[in-house]
């Protein structure tokens, strides 16, 4: 993977004279003073980051965490007091207005908290407005943001007003303005923020649909921690102008770099972050159909438990031997097929915590983590969803009930 | 300040002269263009635009005003009004629409221009009817200024006002894309701002006919002209004939416009 956008010691400061502002920060000043004494607002200080092509980069933050500030940097619609921006390595903070242009014709596009869309145009008129400045015939811009009104779901509603949607349609027409210009990268300012929780959820789904399918490289803003996390390969958290953590939504659960990021995943639903890979354990009581009963007796025994999975040469899931399967089957001179029970639940890599948790609580044996050619990737046990809900802030007593529920689901397989 | 007007009028008098030959050129094609359609077709298309725009009721209303107006005997002087009227509204507009968009662009222009602009809508309008006179001769043109000075602020500052109220985000996004400065005023700024310039426009529209008697003061013809020659007379029922006619207008006017604006806003702006 290579970098896309790179931020270097990107610092902005608003004010009649922001250059004159930075030794006051560097002295350790805090932003309050700074606005107290001299009026000037530290939006970003010393910020660092490098973005991957093709990742969902999310940057997270409460209000007047500068979050926002940093984003319209990218585009220069914020132009830094100091520090570098390079894009595919050109640093375009030094961009003369000429090649400003250009790169926001083509290279970068952005979507709005508020929508931002054109009130006295259609939505089509809207969509193609980006293709209209770059001096596109008629023709040309209505085949192409025809296609991008198929892409977000607006067919239909193309010679409608802005005023004339919902919020959910309206974000549509920002999305698809956007990606109409081809962009190699989309800015997002909490595009979902004006909308209500239920239709919010659809459009997170939807980006992360047409992301797949597109593979732009998205920088998204957001105030909200489940949203952070559900839709970034990364999420950066910024507080008061500062770049506080950048890590993986894992990472930044598991470890946290100080207390502010503790308290601000501490409201996060773990269940929706985790997915069954992070809390999956190694298929101990795992082996090939062809070794039959004995084997699998053998196999129970050693590892000290009460059911074994079946697999194939390809470890691919055949199914599930008890052990009171098993030794009936040796009476009764039964085949380790003939006992073999296939109504196995199982549960993909990619799935979320919480979505397996019915499926968990059902079943009398562990759940099966399997990938797309049904082969065995791990195993969930109950104490594995338990464990991963509680966050590592937990107090020890809580650990302590953990320990007595595995032994409980070992005793319900016996 | 005496000297400083000999000085223009002396040494500048071609420029008058050339204005006031243009102007009144242009006054009298007006008025014959007007005079030489006949009334009923006038009447037909207010009482279409009144009702495309508003409502076939008020459609009814302004046939039957321009009815009566011309049951006054007032026909002739009305159209002579409103040549004037629509000149010196078009004059206005093409100075006040740059002059609001310049400000809207510059601080320091707009701070320069504030207290002119009051000057202009507060400063009693006799003041400058006279030197007026100094420079032209007595007729429709002086009264064409006079106009002019006394309806042009309502248009400047609704465009300054209108271009600076453009939602930020809006301009941010047309920014985002790489507008150009032209390509943003053309495209986004004047067609977001247009509703209310639009009621500058309107506003600009009603000051330059209540202009209208003041203006004949210096010799312009039209309504004002017959109610100054009714006060003179003491004829009553002149006078009313003449002044209702004016309120008629007025009327008129001001819905026409007021009907532009408001379908303007209310359907998505979408003329623009």
């Amino acid at each position: 993977m290579t970098v896309k956008l790179k931020v270097e010691n990107v610092t902005k400061i608003f004010g009649p004279r922001p250059k004159k502002i930075i030794p006051m920060i560097e002295k350790g000043a805090s932003k309050r003073e700074i606005l107290e004494k001299t009026g000037h607002t530290v939006g970003v200080y010393n910020a660092n980051m490098e973005i991957m092509e093709g990742e969902t980069f999310v940057i997270m933050g409460l209000s007047g965490s500068g979050k926002s500030t940093l984003i319209r940097c990218f585009n220069l619609l914020n132009k830094p007091t100091s520090g570098a921006i390079y894009v595919d390595g050109e640093n375009i903070v030094k961009y003369n207005k000429e090649q400003l242009k250009f790169f926001r014709q083509k290279k970068i596009a952005m979507v709005f908290q508020h929508f931002g869309l054109f009130s006295h145009r259609t939505v089509i008129e809207n969509i193609e407005y980006g293709l209209e400045i770059r001096g596109l015939s008629k023709s040309e811009r209505r085949d192409i943001a025809q296609k991008h009104i198929d892409t977000v779901g607006l067919k239909g509603y193309e010679n409608q007003y802005p005023d004339e949607l919902s919020g959910g349609m309206r974000q549509r027409v920002g999305i698809a303005r956007a990606l109409t210009n081809d962009p190699d990268i989309l800015l997002m300012d909490e595009p979902f923020s004006a909308l209500d929780p239920l239709i919010r959820r659809e459009m997170q789904m939807e980006l992360l649909d047409i992301q797949t399918r597109l593979q732009k490289t998205i920088i998204f803003i957001t105030h909200d921690v489940n949203e952070a996390f559900r839709i970034g390969d990364r999420v950066a958290v910024m507080k008061d102008g500062h770049v506080e953590q950048i890590g993986t939504p894992e990472e930044l659960l598991e470890t946290p770099a100080n207390d502010y990021i503790i308290d601000f995943t501490r409201e996060i639903d773990r269940s929706k972050v985790l997915q069954a890979m992070n809390i999956m354990s190694k298929p101990l009581s795992v082996m090939n159909g062809k070794d039959g009963l004995h084997v699998a007796i053998k196999n129970m025994e050693e590892h000290g438990i009460s059911s074994v999975f079946i697999t194939n040469r390809e470890r691919q899931l055949l199914g599930l031997v008890t052990i009171d399967g098993a030794i009936e089957g040796v009476k009764n001179k039964k085949t380790l097929e003939e006992v073999m029970t296939t109504d196995v639940l199982t549960a993909t890599p990619e799935e979320y915590v919480q979505d397996i948790i019915p499926r968990v609580l059902d079943s009398k044996y562990p759940l099966v983590v399997i990938d797309e050619t049904n082969r065995i990737e791990g195993i969930i046990l109950r104490v594995h969803v338990l464990s991963s809900i509680i966050s590592n802030s937990a107090e020890e007593e809580e650990d302590e009930e953990i320990l007595i529920t595995p032994i409980e689901t070992v005793n319900v397989t016996k | 300040m005496e000297k400083f007007i000999d000085f223009l009028a002396m040494n500048f008098g071609w420029l008058f002269d050339f204005i006031f030959t243009i102007a009144s050129t242009t006054i009298r094609t007006i008025e014959t263009a007007l005079l030489a359609t006949p009334w009923w077709a006038i009447m037909i298309i207010v009482f279409l635009l009144g009702w495309y725009l508003n409502s076939i009721l008020n459609g009814i209303m302004f046939a039957a005003f321009i009815f009566l107006i011309g049951s006054f005997n007032l026909w002739e002087d009305t159209m002579t009004t409103v040549a004037i009227i629509v000149i010196s509204v078009v004059l206005s507009l093409a100075i006040g629409i740059p002059v609001g968009i310049l400000m809207a662009f510059s601080k320091t222009f707009s701070v320069i221009m504030r207290p002119l602009l009051d000057a202009m809508q507060t400063m009693p309008t006799f003041v400058y009817l006279i030197p007026v006179i100094f420079f032209f001769p007595l007729g429709n043109v002086p009264a064409i200024i006079a106009t002019i000075i006394y309806a042009l602020p309502p248009v400047i500052r609704l465009t300054e006002l209108g271009i600076r109220n453009v939602d930020s985000e809006v301009i941010e996004s047309a920014e985002s894309f790489g507008s150009s400065r032209n390509q943003m005023l053309m495209k986004v700024q004047l067609p977001q701002a247009l509703p209310t310039m639009m009621a500058g426009i309107n506003q600009t529209t009603m000051m330059a006919l209540s202009m209208a008697v003041v203006g004949s003061m210096v010799g312009a013809h039209g309504l004002g002209e017959r109610v100054l020659f009714s006060i003179n007379q003491i004829n009553i029922s002149l006078g009313f004939e003449a002044g209702i006619s004016i309120v008629f207008l007025a009327i008129i006017i001001d819905r026409l416009t007021n009907g532009v604006a408001n379908r303007l806003q209310s359907t998505g702006r979408r003329s623009a």
